[in-house]
């Protein structure tokens, strides 16, 4: 794959990590969180045969993590945008 | 069911080959049957088998959309070993691993269980510390294992390089019982022996909805073919777990991820043992038609694809040449990958889903393949007592809840 | 002279005669021959064997799809195997031999198993073999499969690699190919335009690059290519170019498939492209008498220009007509056929060889792997792509666009009772074998190919492929675009497996890390081992020592005097901001916010599970700045961890870190002594116990260096560990190694360092812990009630964490004090399910102690103090805590 890193452009995927389904939300404090909610947050996915949100990190460039939309079978990538941003829109 | 043996093969021979009956039939589903197995790979095909043999329930179907054993069975390695660490994947494993010696005859279709052994080989003196480990807990469970000096690993593999700048090898360890089988000969094998004992066998069905009662119980699956009624289902579907947990109204621990999978063109026999690398996770063996098949990492990203990515193959690739230096000039015939499903703790998810009616067998990550067998025969054991056998039972999607995880990898660094 | 070869057409050097030898027999060929071209001109029909037959075979194709001769060259490590002899360009003195036979070509035992055919059927190995045992057949069946035999020696092979990127690149540089090039470079796009055929040379053209000898193998998302290159230059065996392209033009032009009639394997019996090809190119001739047999108008030309080099067409048998071929003769080489003409009557025809076009197929293997997808076009009775993909279309004749007077009529109705009828020649498939999977229902396309092996031959099903289909439809009442093909899987053709490493072998496959002291460590003695990715000093040996005796004066002189460590690889990690304290609370599972600044303290951090991942000591410098020490091993990892968190998490914080490790170098001094030599060398930092106590740290000059210096110890003596730029490491390190040595000081080792932790009963993460170990199982019990959400908190409070029956670290003592309980070593277990308790984590004779220092994993370890536990080896050992060596840790604060 051709990964666009939002600061240093595409580049190859062997320069990337994939960080998995993105904007997942982390349960805090401890205490009040439940053990199915804590599972859900750990383990619990959508795992969508799609299209899907996820983080990458350029770990052999600039070190930028960053969330792309990307369907899951055929591996195209729809959008790129920051990992603190929501997804944008997808024409259909 | 038509018996086979090498008399039937030289009289079917003599007479011109054309009385060989279907291997299995192609029914057309009924409206309703006892038990439903989505899925027609090696696990969904073994439950049906065992459910018919074990538990005499024989009004099951097994639905496959596309072709049965297309999935992970018919694209996997075909390693078939019991070398694990905790005492719940020893007895699930070795379960397997039994039931798998006498699969051939039991099912009367050879499926070339070859037990030529493994050998793994230890890099560094974790390795080799790694390795004292599995050996002193497997021994006490009474499985087969064994440490072997350097020149026991040279003699098992002589074309590997032991005195590598890299990658030298300090010492390995073994396992005589492990080996290699035609992986779709396992596929083939249980369904002919399903179909023989009533089960009916239905490709090219697509199951596309659940329907469920008001008290949230399954009654049926809306399929490409119509509507089948059932009771109970058993969702076997590696690499698509995910999906059809979402059309019964589920989430599971599972991330779909590509295995790849690579043969060399076919060669004179040169690998008389399986072999495995802690250092590079290489695994390769030759098969009986001569090639070798190796695989190695993960693609570490979700894909329903079926694809690798190059980085990964060019690993791979580059351990093996890097192990064995006289394999340069063999040449690569084919790649293709399978997508596994890859929970946390690399075991199996097996047992009771949210939804009631609905029992589930996935999560095999990149070892279910060596598992087909004990996978089926545990399901077929749940679906005919309504109770997970004990085998079984630590393997409860519940775990996921309360972090009583069977972690292979993590507790001593074996693959799965 | 060769026999078959016209002067009338070639591209060979006539001037240039190069001997070389087959099968042990001496031949002559010309410069620009192949080695298939080269025999088939000296009327070497016979050159081949089936894969399970042993059928006497010739060449059937002149290109990359040839199944039927395959060739073993070259000697030694430099042996290749399976080498189709279409590809071998012919040099002098090759030697090539024939694969897969016993003990000759000619006379092959496995040809007996072509008289028990019939057993042989489609999936027989299934039905039988099963009594006794697989295991009784399986040595033999593996020793008559396979084909050719590898080398035993390293390939000596260079293989190069190289990137490219380019806005099209074009595959295959036919008329359609050079088109496409041209008309993309005329329009301002930089072109690759690659062809396999080392004769086709099309004219230089601005902005194309022309790769020639080059196949393209593999086609990966995103429009990356994988290419292999055969040089002409000879400077690499292949080199394996990477290319990215914007858009892929595939010319990759058609297969010609072979005609379906009994017998249609002999030896003289090849496609009628084929010939052409011997013809045109090298002047070579498929025979003198030749029958050609046709389903279409493609072999029109073929037959004119047999007919013009001097060969002669003795019948043409025309599907169309109705005319087929019911028999040929001819064990080693046709002789005959037996035909049906369009009236109706059987004829027989001498001949020498027979031509045959059975239709042909665009070659689409890159556009299947690129994920597009094919229709069946009964106009060209074959598949085509459907659609371009948006960046991937074929043009030419690999997009089917050879219909128009192509005329042809495909019958796949075929009848058993002639003989054998080849569809997959090399791995002997017949249509008797795809009526019977039909019969038995494997009638999936995919059930065909593995049930028959159909289409899994060197070539991938090229030849095979479409007619193998096209039967099961005619079967099963289906059209073949209704049975569906297969999807093409990388590499289009088998490519070495030494170009995937390429260069990136031997001391490049993983290149190790060296620290700044390397050169001082190999100058004083070090054996190197691999830790984590640095080459480190395991020992430092003397005169002619053991490794063993090696460690223990070491440790000794740690103990005694003085001791010089390489603690270079250590983990160091800037975490700098107004945030920084408030990270570290969240990073470690132990605080950090309330660390005074010029002290140290030892932290574990945890993942999201809770389980220990990396532990080390960490220094306040300023408020807002720490600096993070790891593993050496985690330096990188944990860095990783922390940008992940920062950026993905706790996105507000105002923290930046920075992975400082290889900007310093480390020289430890551990032992009694090591105060007068820090103080020898000459400090401005006030080093004595009150001013810079044990976990505090120092900035100042150290020998007139810039130095950081933290009091801490992974020994239990007094340690000081001076960090300067790694460009003055060496420096200190002779320094002080000549401050020592009126000590009697000594460098130090990992295994020296590693047992004098262990006296202490100190942790090593990696070794006392693994994948599934919390903080309580080390004795952290307190950090799950911390107030604060730190990584792997809420993970902690499962149940199941919580409970006493985890595997807990503690000491052993072993009953023998000579016996070294060794490690790996399983605890034996009462019950009956667990039937172990643990095992030994750490362990060795301690040259202090004159006993052995043992760490477990226990079960319930802590509670069973004083417990007396058996090893699965016999050994006997009492549970301890606590350290072995100085317990009260009284050396520490001197």
């Amino acid at each position: 794959m051709l990964i666009p890193c939002p600061f240093c452009g595409p580049r190859d995927m062997s320069e990337f990590r994939c960080g998995g389904q993105s904007a997942i939300v982390r349960p805090v404090p401890a205490q009040q969180v439940s053990d199915e909610a804590w599972s859900n947050y750990m383990f619990m996915r959508p795992n969508p045969r799609g299209v899907l949100a996820e983080r990458w990190v350029h770990q052999g460039g600039c070190g930028t993590w960053f969330n792309i939309l990307r369907n899951t079978v055929s591996h195209e990538i729809m959008a790129v945008y920051a990992i603190d941003a929501a997804p944008p829109e997808l024409k259909p | 069911m038509q018996r086979y043996s090498g008399w039937r093969v030289l009289r079917e021979g003599l007479a011109g080959n054309r009385n060989w009956q279907p291997a299995w039939r192609s029914p057309s589903p009924k409206p309703r049957y006892d038990v439903v197995i989505i899925g027609g790979g090696g696990h969904g095909l073994a439950t049906a088998y065992y459910l018919a043999k074990n538990h005499n329930i024989t009004n099951v179907a097994v639905l496959e959309r596309g072709w049965i054993g297309g999935g992970n069975t018919g694209r996997n390695t075909t390693v078939i070993r019991s070398n694990y660490f905790y005492p719940e994947s020893i007895a699930l494993f070795q379960h397997s691993i039994d039931l798998y010696e006498n699969l051939s005859k039991e099912l009367n279709y050879n499926i070339m269980f070859s037990q030529r052994g493994l050998v793994s080989t230890g890099h560094t003196r974790h390795d080799m510390e790694l390795m004292a480990r599995w050996a002193g807990v497997m021994q006490a469970h009474g499985v087969d294992a064994d440490l072997i000096d350097v020149a026991e690993v040279k003699r098992r593999l002589p074309r590997l390089v032991t005195e590598h700048v890299h990658l030298p090898v300090l010492g390995g360890f073994a396992q005589k019982r492990a080996g290699t089988a035609r992986h779709d000969a396992v596929a083939w094998g249980y369904a002919r022996g399903a179909d023989a004992l009533g089960v009916d066998i239905i490709q090219n069905c697509e199951v596309q909805a659940f329907v469920k009662n008001s008290a949230g119980r399954v009654t049926s699956v809306k399929t490409n073919l119509g509507e089948i009624g059932t009771d109970t289902i058993v969702l076997s579907v590696a690499g698509n777990s995910s999906v059809l947990a979402k059309a019964a109204g589920f989430d599971l621990p599972v991330t779909s991820m590509t295995l790849q999978a690579f043969v060399s063109e076919p060669l004179k026999p040169v690998l008389d043992t399986i072999f495995l690398s802690l250092a590079t996770g290489l695994y390769v063996s030759q098969s009986d038609k001569g090639g070798l098949v190796f695989g190695g990492g993960l693609d570490i990203y979700n894909s329903y694809g079926q694809r690798g990515g190059f980085p990964v193959a060019q690993q791979v690739i580059g351990a093996l040449t890097e192990h064995f230096p006289s394999f340069g000039r063999v040449r690569l015939l084919r790649q293709w990958g399978g997508t596994v499903d890859i929970v946390h703790d690399s075991s199996p998810i097996l047992g009771h889903t949210p939804v009631p009616g609905l029992l589930i067998n996935c999560g095999w990550g990149t070892g279910g393949f060596k598992a087909i067998p004990a996978g089926g025969w545990l399901m077929a054991y749940h679906v005919a007592t309504g109770q997970p056998h004990q085998i079984a039972a630590p393997f409860g999607l519940s775990r996921f809840e309360t972090g009583r995880f069977i972690d292979e990898a993590a507790g001593a660094g074996i693959a799965h | 002279m060769n026999v078959n070869r016209t002067d009338k057409c070639g591209m060979i050097d006539r001037n240039r005669r190069l001997w070389f030898r087959f099968n042990g027999r001496d031949y002559m060929g010309y410069a620009g021959d192949t080695l298939a071209s080269a025999l088939l001109a000296n009327g070497v029909r016979l050159a081949g064997r089936s894969f399970k037959l042993h059928r006497p075979r010739g060449l059937m194709t002149a290109g990359v799809e040839e199944v039927n001769v395959l060739v073993s060259v070259g000697t030694g490590g430099a042996t290749t195997t399976n080498l189709r002899a279409t590809e071998v360009d012919l040099v002098e003195g090759l030697d090539a031999r024939t694969v897969n036979v016993w003990p000759s070509l000619r006379f092959d035992i496995g040809a007996i198993n072509d008289l028990l055919a019939r057993f042989f059927k489609a999936g027989f190995y299934y039905k039988t073999f099963m009594w006794p045992d697989w295991h009784l057949y399986e040595p033999l069946i593996r020793h008559a499969a396979g084909l050719g035999r590898p080398a035993i020696e390293p390939d000596p092979a260079r293989y190069e690699h190289q990137t490219h990127h380019c806005d099209v690149l074009v595959i295959g540089a036919g008329q359609a190919g050079v088109e496409a090039a041209s008309q993309a470079a005329q329009s301002g796009a930089r072109v690759i335009l690659v062809e396999q055929e080392p004769s086709i040379q099309p004219l230089p053209q601005a902005r194309v690059l022309f790769m020639s000898r080059t196949t393209a193998i593999a086609y990966y998302d995103h429009n990356l290519v994988l290419l292999t290159e055969r040089p002409a230059d000879g400077l690499a065996r292949e080199r394996f170019h990477q290319v990215r392209a914007d858009r892929i033009i595939l010319a990759t032009g058609t297969f010609e498939r072979p005609l379906l009639f009994p017998g249609n394997d002999r030896p003289g019996i090849m496609l009628a492209s084929a010939a052409k090809t011997y013809a045109e190119r090298f002047g070579a001739l498929a025979g003198r008498q030749i029958v050609l047999a046709t389903n279409n108008t493609s072999s029109d030309e073929v037959a004119f220009l047999m007919a013009q080099i001097g060969a002669q067409i003795v019948a043409t048998i025309d599907w169309r007509c109705g005319e087929r071929i019911l028999k040929t003769m001819g064990r080693h080489g046709v002789k005959a056929v037996l035909y049906r003409d369009a009236r109706g009557k059987s004829q027989k025809i001498a001949c020498d060889a027979v031509l045959m076009s059975g239709g042909w197929n665009p070659n689409v293997q890159l556009f299947s792997q690129a994920g597009g997808k094919l229709t069946y076009d009964p106009l060209i009775a074959s598949f085509r792509p459907a659609a371009d993909l948006p960046s991937v279309s074929c043009v030419g004749a690999a997009n089917g666009d050879f219909a128009p007077d192509y005329g042809i009529t495909a019958d796949w109705t075929l009848p058993e009772d002639g003989g054998k009828i080849f569809v997959d020649f090399q791995n002997d498939a017949t249509v008797a074998d795809i009526r019977q999977a039909a019969d038995e229902n494997f009638r999936s396309v995919e059930h065909l190919k593995r049930y028959t092996t159909l289409g899994m031959a060197v070539d991938q099903g090229k030849t095979a492929n479409v007619n193998a289909l096209a039967i099961m439809g005619s079967l099963t009442g289906q059209s073949p675009g209704e049975v569906g093909t297969t999807r093409f899987r990388p590499p289009y053709t088998p490519t070495s497996l030494g170009a995937f490493g390429g260069l990136y072998t031997g001391l490049l496959f993983k290149p190790y890390k060296q620290t700044p002291l390397h050169v001082a460590n190999m100058e004083a003695g070090a054996v190197f081992e691999d830790f984590g990715g640095w080459l480190r000093p395991a020992v430092y040996l003397r005169g002619g020592e053991s490794h063993h005796n090696a460690m223990r004066r070491e440790a000794l002189a740690v103990r005694n005097t003085i001791g010089l460590f390489d603690g270079s690889p250590l983990g160091k990690i800037a975490v700098v901001g107004p945030d920084a304290a408030l990270f570290l609370d969240h990073i470690y599972a132990n605080p950090m916010s309330n660390l005074a600044t010029g002290k140290a303290r030892y932290g574990l951090m945890l993942n999201e599970l809770g389980v220990v991942i990396d532990d080390g000591v960490t220094v306040r410098v300023a408020d807002d700045h720490f600096l993070v020490g790891t593993t050496s091993s985690g330096a990188d990892r944990i860095a990783l961890m922390m940008e992940e968190w920062l950026q993905c998490e706790w996105t507000t914080w105002r923290v930046l870190i920075s992975p400082v490790t290889t900007l310093w170098g480390n020289v430890t001094l551990s032992g009694p002594k090591a105060r007068d030599v820090l103080v020898s060398l000459g400090s401005d930092i006030d080093l004595d116990q009150e001013a810079f106590p044990h976990m505090s740290w120092r900035q100042g000059k150290i020998a007139g260096m810039d130095a950081r210096v933290a009091r801490v110890s992974f020994t239990g003596e007094l340690t000081f560990e001076i960090s300067v730029a790694s460009d003055q490491t060496e420096m200190l390190w002779d320094l002080s190694s000549a401050a020592a040595k009126p000590f009697s000081g000594a460098p130090i080792g990992i295994n020296a360092w590693n047992l004098l932790r262990l006296e202490k009963s100190f942790l090593h993460i990696g070794a006392d812990t693994d994948g599934t170990t919390l903080p309580a199982d080390i004795g952290w019990t307190k950090v799950a009630n911390r107030d604060v959400d730190f990584v792997g908190r809420r993970s902690l409070l499962w149940t199941c964490n919580q409970s006493p029956d985890r595997l807990q670290l503690v000491g052993l003592a072993a009953h023998d004090p000579l016996k070294v309980p060794p490690i790996g070593m399983a605890v034996k277990s009462m019950d009956p399910h667990r039937r172990t308790d643990g095992f030994v984590t750490s362990s060795e004779m301690s040259p202090s102690l004159n006993r052995p220092v043992t760490l477990a994993m226990v079960r319930a370890g802590r509670a069973r103090i004083g417990e007396t536990i058996t090893l699965m080896n016999g050994q006997t050992c009492q549970i301890v805590s606590g350290a072995a060596y100085d317990p009260e840790g009284a050396r520490l604060y001197v």
